[in-house]
């Protein structure tokens, strides 16, 4: 459980669900909306991770 | 299945200052509980279980839930989205769990995990109340 990419992919995955039912009504778009958030997380999280790359702490 | 005339009347008497208090208590206290009582069940049921089990999960990874301690202002502020999870933080506070352990790789995860929990609980009590005012 100390992996940053499996928890980044676990909290995405519970934001993304509860965004998803929030937003939309029908339970289509809802797994659409989930879906698409939890991509949007995991790409940004993996562009700004290359992006930051090249910085040292 | 709830038909749109009883989800209407739920929600016109739902629109009485005493209920909307009452409604978003209940909703905060469990989360998804007021969407429960608005007729939307299959949002309820997802809200139910992903923010206690967020909120665990916070716990399991050695997050804190967080003092009232406002000389701290990120302190305090955290402690507030501490609160919103309901039921949990409440359950956490009387057997005293969530201690953290700022030592441990996986401590501000655990923040993150519980402060978000609480937040996001905060956004499902208002979708409840926007409902019970006959707003959506």
């Amino acid at each position: 459980m100390s992996s940053h990419f499996f928890l980044l992919i676990v909290f995405s995955f519970f934001v993304s669900a509860v965004f998803g039912v929030l937003l939309r009504d029908d339970p289509r778009q809802q797994i659409r909306t989930a879906a698409m958030m939890f991509g949007g997380f995991i790409a940004t999280a993996i562009v700004l991770g290359w992006l930051m790359f090249p910085f040292p702490l | 299945m709830t038909t749109k005339s009883t989800a209407a009347e739920r929600s016109r008497a739902a629109a009485e200052p005493g209920t909307l208090v009452l409604l978003c208590l209940v909703a905060w206290l469990v989360p998804g509980a007021g969407h429960f009582w608005m007729g939307r069940r299959q949002k309820a049921v997802v809200f139910v279980i992903a923010l206690p089990l967020m909120f665990l999960i916070g716990l399991s990874l050695q997050g804190r839930v967080f003092p009232f301690d406002f000389s701290e202002p990120l302190v305090g502020l955290a402690a507030i989205a501490n609160l919103l999870a309901g039921l949990p933080w409440i359950l956490t506070r009387i057997v005293d769990a969530g201690g953290g352990m700022v030592t441990a790789v996986t401590y501000e995860y655990g923040n993150c995990f519980l402060i978000v929990s609480g937040l996001l609980n905060f956004l499902v009590i208002l979708d409840a109340y926007d409902i019970a005012l006959g707003r959506k």
